[in-house]
This record gives structure tokens, sequence and C-alpha cells, in this order.
């Protein structure tokens, strides 16, 4: 059965409080989950108070300077800074987001930072992805053909076939939707999730591709595609402004279509 | 202790290529008892304030007993598909959600040939 209630090895605890210099102007506190797997400890919450005259914009600065300036152990994901990498999703005050696209300025009082929601936790906001991305693998996410590329140039597409892609393409598999989707939580072995769907959907509306007949039958099945019930936890959540439920209607569409 | 790769993991047993039946009947099920709702409410209606002998006139109409014996077959096949995802969704032990769906099945089956053999006895009884 599902549960409902958080095991006890993951029930938190208070953690240390981190002052801000008795100078500080503009103090802005950070909650910020904590665990580390090596100290058989129970996940504790640390508070962090930081002086926003002296911190960037972004939530991702906040944490780039806990990091650097006042706790080097704190343990996360980041790359790009801009959003593109996919890399800081987080849950911030109970939604899921990119924090270097997340301005600090967004939150009222507290900001409250947690790994993304029901993934293994690898330690502090790093949360275990391999499965996402095996489920990633899984939809066999390139382009499938039997016919050989033109000898002089590269397969053609029309201007209104190109346009079907976008709100697809731009998905930079942050993992935001899927995490906060609870289907996705009861049913993560088996329900591919809202960015994988995506994915799919992107390939399956890619007028290049030649394989869209298989691609449906691999995704025909009550776990893989039919969890999703149209919650929206997805389309609410995206950082990207994209729209994988829509994209999910779509694949039940054409399943429909076909029939 | 598995090692099993992680592709093999999320790709388990394949495709079951089934499920768009099952999602298609719910809708279709869910738009048919929109019209078909009215004529069971007036069907309670009646119950609730004619007499027996005006209740059974009305039922004895083609279209009215025809309406409701749609009505019965489309809630119970909407009530066992619905109840079928609510166990795949929260229920991961497969012999217990089978078992469940299985019973489900068979509990909106007996219903709904009890209901309409309910129905036959009051548009054809002397």
């Amino acid at each position: 059965m599902v549960e409902f209630s958080l095991p006890k090895n993951s029930r938190l605890t208070e953690g240390k409080t981190f002052p801000a210099a008795a100078d500080a102007k503009n103090v802005k506190v950070f909650e910020v989950y904590r665990w580390d797997p090596d100290s058989g400890e129970n996940p504790r919450i640390d508070h962090y108070e930081i002086d926003l005259e002296q911190c960037g914009p972004m939530v991702l600065d906040a944490i780039l300077k806990i990091k650097n300036e006042i706790d080097p152990t704190l343990t996360f994901r980041r790359s790009c800074r801009e959003g593109v990498c996919g890399s800081c999703a987080m849950n911030v005050n109970g939604r899921n987001t990119l924090v270097c696209t997340k301005a600090i300025s967004d939150y009222d009082g507290v900001i409250k930072i947690f790994p993304l929601p029901h993934m293994k936790v690898i330690k502090d906001l790093v949360p275990d992805m391999n499965h996402f991305y095996a489920q990633y693998a899984s939809i066999k996410p390139w382009i499938e053909t039997q016919t050989p590329a033109p000898a002089d140039r590269e397969r053609l597409q029309s201007r209104e076939d190109r346009a079907k892609l976008d709100g697809l393409y731009e998905c930079v598999l942050c993992a935001c939707c899927s995490t906060s989707c609870p289907s996705y939580w009861w049913n993560s072995e088996r329900y591919l999730g809202p960015a994988v769907l995506l994915q799919a959907y992107r390939w399956l509306t890619d007028s290049r591709d030649e394989n869209t007949g298989a691609r449906l039958d691999e995704l025909e099945d009550p776990f893989k595609l039919y969890r999703c019930h149209t919650i929206m936890n997805c389309t609410d959540t995206c950082p990207k402004g994209l729209n994988p439920a829509k994209a999910i209607a779509g694949i039940k569409q054409m399943l429909v279509e076909r029939k | 202790m598995r090692y099993q790769s992680a592709l093999a993991r999320a790709q388990g047993m394949g495709s079951a290529k089934s499920g768009t039946h099952h999602w298609w009947m719910q809708r279709i099920t869910a738009i048919a008892l929109l019209p078909l709702s009215f004529y069971l409410l007036q069907f309670l209606y009646l119950i609730l304030t004619a007499p027996y002998s005006e209740t059974r006139e009305w039922i004895q109409q083609a279209f009215n007993s025809t309406a409701l014996i749609l009505w019965i077959i489309a809630v119970c096949y909407h009530a066992a598909l619905g109840l079928q995802v609510v166990y795949e969704d929260y229920i991961s032990s497969i012999g217990r959600r089978m078992t469940l769906v299985w019973l489900t099945h068979l509990v909106f089956t007996g219903l709904a040939v009890t209901a309409i053999i309910a129905i036959f006895n009051l548009v054809f009884a002397g």
C-alpha cells in the first residue's frame, strides 16, 4: 500500500542556526534540508541568516553564498545558472523550481529549501536521478528512421512541422514536473511521469521520425501512460513554462485516433 | 541485491499494450451519464412522490425504461473502471490488486444484471 507518513529515519529534526553578521541590514532566513548518509542521523533543517545586501538576486545566489562563505558542507547540484541545464531543481516553499531562475524577492518571509519530493536523497539537496534518466532512455529519445537521409542535405522539415516542436523541445529534464506529480510519487517504478512523457510526445510529433507506431505501442500501458489523471501539478510547476499535461493529452489522443 | 541496470528496471516487462480502451470507455460512460442521469432523477422523484401505478406507467414507456437500463449499464461500468484506477494507483501488491479488480467487476456486473431484471419485472409484470 501507499505510505502516507514518513518512515522513522526520515523524520526531520532541528539543525544548526547560522546568524547573520551584527551589522547586516536586510536579513533573510533560509531553512535548508540537510542529510548526510554517513552520519547515521535523521535529516535536519539548518537555518541560515543572509544579508541580502551582500547577496545576488536569485535563490541559487543565496545557496552559493551559504556554500562559499558560511557552510562549505552544503551539497547541491548547479551548473549553468540560467535555466538551461536543469541541474538546480529543488523544492522551494513547497513548489518545485529551478533556483537559478527564481528570484529571492518572489518570496515573503522565510525561504524553505528541500530536495525534489519523493526522490531518494543522496545527500542534502541532491536527489538520485538514475531511475528518471533510465526512464528517459527507455522511450528512445532520438530520431528513428528507415529512409536514409538525403545524400546532399539534411532531412527537411516544413516550418509548420517544426513549429509543432515548440513547447516540447525546450524541456531541460529538470524533473520538477515529474516529482510534483502524485501519480509519479505512488508509482514511479512504472509510471513514466510528465517529463518523460513530454519527451516521448516530442518524438511522436516530429515529422521526420518514422517509428510513431512502435513508440505508441510502447507507451500504451495502464502504468507507463495511464497513471496520468490530469492533476496538472506538472504544468503548474514547470519552471520553463511548458505544458506536460497537454503533451500527455496529445499522446492519449493519438492512441484513441489509431484505434 | 539486484545487479540489474537502471534501464532494465525502467523498462520492466515492457508495455501491456492496453489501457486506451479502459481510458476511452471511462470518458464515454461519463459523458453518457450526463443526459441519462436526468431519467434516473425523474424516476427517483416519481418513487418518492407518485403512486406505484403512475410510476409503473412511466417506466413501461419504452423510452424511459431503455434510458434507465442504459443508465444502469453506464454507471456500473463507469464505477468498476474508476475503482480499478484507484486500486492501480494505491495498491502495490499485484495479487491483492488483481483480486480486488476482479471482485469489483464481478460485483458491478451482478448489480447491473439484478437492476435490469428488476426493471424488466416492473415493465412486464401484469
